[in-house]
Formats: C-alpha cells, sequence, structure tokens
C-alpha cells in the first residue's frame, strides 16, 4: 500500500506537478479523479493545487463535497497520509480534517513568489524527515492563504506541536505566521506553498523534496494504521 | 408555498475583512468622508418550496450552516424576502 493517489477535482491545476514530484522522490504516484469514492488500495493521498470546482462560494467549499472526500476522510482515520497543498489545504480546512480557515490574503493581494518557511514541527507525515529550524525556499500561489482560527483552536495547534510549518517573513497575514499545520495525529496536513515546485534545481529550488520525502514513506508505511 | 429566502453571510466579529477595509479605504478620493467601518459579505437569493414561514427559514438556515457559510469565519442571516406563490 504505497500508492499515492493525487485527486483531479475540475479545476485542479498542479496534479501534474505534484504527481512527478511524487514519483521523482520514488513514490508511486498515480492521478484519481474526483468521482472516484474508493481509495482503499492507496496509503496516502494529495489533493494538489488548483481551483477546485472553480473556487465557486469559498475556496474549498464545494469541493467537500465530492465523492472522493468520503474516501480521503477514510483513509485519514485509518491512519493514512493526507496532504492538502494550497487549494487541497483549502479543501481539508472546509472538510473539516484539518481546523480553522483560509481568507483572503492580507491587503487582497495576489502573491506568488518564492517564500521561506521554517520547520517548526517534525510530529507530521510532511516533516518527519525535515530538521527542526530548517528553512526551505518554497514557492506560494495564492489569493486566499491567510490562516485564521479562534483562540482555542490556536492554543490545541501550539500545546499539540501542530504548526509544522511558519513563514519567516509572514506574506499574507496569517495568524502567528502559519504556513501549515496538521491534525492531531500528524497523518493529515496542509499547507499554502507548492512543494511541488521546489523540487528540482531546474525549478529554482528542490527544498520542497525533503517534505514530499517524508510524505512518499508515510505512505508507504502508513505507520499509523491500527 | 414557494417562498423567497434571503441568506446574508458575513465574517464573524473578530475576522479581518481585507474586502470592507479595500472599499473603505478607496472611500475619501470618491468624496465619501463620511463613511466608516465598511464591511464586505454576500448575499444569496433562492426560491423554497415550504409549508409556512418557518418551513422556509428553517430550509434556509440548514443551507447556511452546511454550505453557504464556514462557521469557521462566517456567520449567516437568514430572512424571508416575499411569498412568491
Amino acid at each position: 500500500m504505497n500508492r499515492v493517489a493525487v485527486v483531479v477535482f475540475p479545476g485542479s491545476n498542479c496534479e501534474y506537478d505534484a504527481l512527478e514530484a511524487l514519483r521523482s522522490v520514488g513514490a508511486t504516484a498515480e492521478l484519481v479523479w474526483h468521482t472516484n469514492d474508493d481509495l482503499s488500495d492507496f496509503g496516502g493521498v494529495v489533493l494538489p493545487g488548483g481551483f477546485a470546482h472553480g473556487d465557486y462560494l469559498r475556496p474549498g467549499a464545494l469541493a467537500r463535497f465530492s465523492p472522493v472526500m468520503g474516501a480521503v476522510t477514510r483513509l485519514a482515520e485509518g491512519g493514512g497520509a493526507v496532504l492538502g497543498i494550497c487549494n487541497g489545504f483549502q479543501i481539508l480546512t472546509e472538510a473539516g480534517l484539518l481546523p480553522g480557515a483560509l481568507q483572503k490574503n492580507r491587503g487582497l493581494t495576489f502573491l506568488c513568489q518564492p517564500t521561506t518557511v521554517v520547520v517548526t514541527s517534525r510530529a507530521s507525515v510532511l516533516t518527519s524527515k525535515a530538521a527542526l529550524g530548517q528553512e526551505l525556499v518554497v514557492p506560494i500561489n495564492h489569493f486566499s492563504g491567510s490562516y485564521v482560527c479562534d483562540d482555542a483552536t490556536y492554543g490545541a495547534l501550539v500545546a499539540g506541536d501542530r504548526i509544522v510549518l511558519r513563514y519567516r517573513d509572514n506574506p499574507n497575514g496569517s495568524r502567528d505566521d502559519i504556513a501549515g499545520v496538521a491534525n492531531e495525529r500528524g497523518n493529515v496536513v496542509g499547507l499554502m506553498p507548492h512543494p511541488e515546485r521546489a523540487s528540482s534545481l531546474l525549478l529554482g529550488s528542490q527544498d520542497g523534496r525533503v517534505l514530499l520525502e517524508s510524505f512518499a514513506a508515510a505512505a508507504s508505511s502508513n505507520h499509523l494504521a491500527a | 408555498m414557494i417562498y423567497r429566502v434571503v441568506v446574508e453571510v458575513t465574517l464573524r466579529e473578530g475576522i479581518s475583512d481585507p474586502e470592507g477595509a479595500t472599499i473603505e479605504r478607496a472611500l475619501p478620493a470618491l468624496g465619501f468622508t463620511a463613511v466608516s467601518a465598511v464591511t464586505a459579505g454576500r448575499l444569496f437569493r433562492m426560491s423554497v418550496e415550504a409549508d409556512d414561514d418557518e418551513g422556509a427559514l428553517a430550509t434556509g438556515r440548514r443551507l447556511a450552516e452546511r454550505l453557504l457559510a464556514n462557521p469557521v469565519i462566517e456567520d449567516a442571516k437568514v430572512r424571508l424576502e416575499q411569498r412568491v406563490g
């Protein structure tokens, strides 16, 4: 069960980047259409970036009702590795698999630029192979990436060591510079930056590889499975 | 009966509203110097078949909770605009 599914929603546009990047770190990855409601053959799933269902209403608001999301939830409950990148992160929060929400960027600016993120927790399927405090240059490309949550949620994130990545220079107004968070078990992670776009020197950075390597390893071991 | 139901979705208090703030910043240049505290939201109108007012409102509320608003950051107000038939 070392296969990784990369879900394609109508409007996804980073699925091939994610697929190639995952393969480049040794994962067996394949595309899965969003109407697929069975991921039991997979150890991990990636919800890639883009504009699922046109981002109508709110980013992720309609995608959470795609048939595949039931399978994503079951995979998460079974300890499988679940990763949401950018739009995928927005979908995971709308689906309630991750807490908080992604609000429009501070200043209403669409941001497309390299950013430096700091690994602030290794207790997740995305960061287990990275070093605490490690700085990674990974691009962001979003309009709604400002992470918001209430105080109780924030307290739980801090107490549970679940803020896995923070921006060094906060570009979008996210609470406490949050760039990525994990669920309680650490097997569901969402982040706004695009590690797949930093997976080769040809792309200007390969700092995202350590994140994808962590994820691929977790997907193949499904280490949390009961 | 068919009711016209209106759902207003606004950001919860304390959630930053960059859209409202940006609109507000543009106002002085247009000569609106007496306007402040601008907030932005969304409005949905729909026709709902129901037995009575309360039934139509209840459908609107359920729809707002499940889809139209994200309760983490938004509040929804539901009202009837008119009875269509």
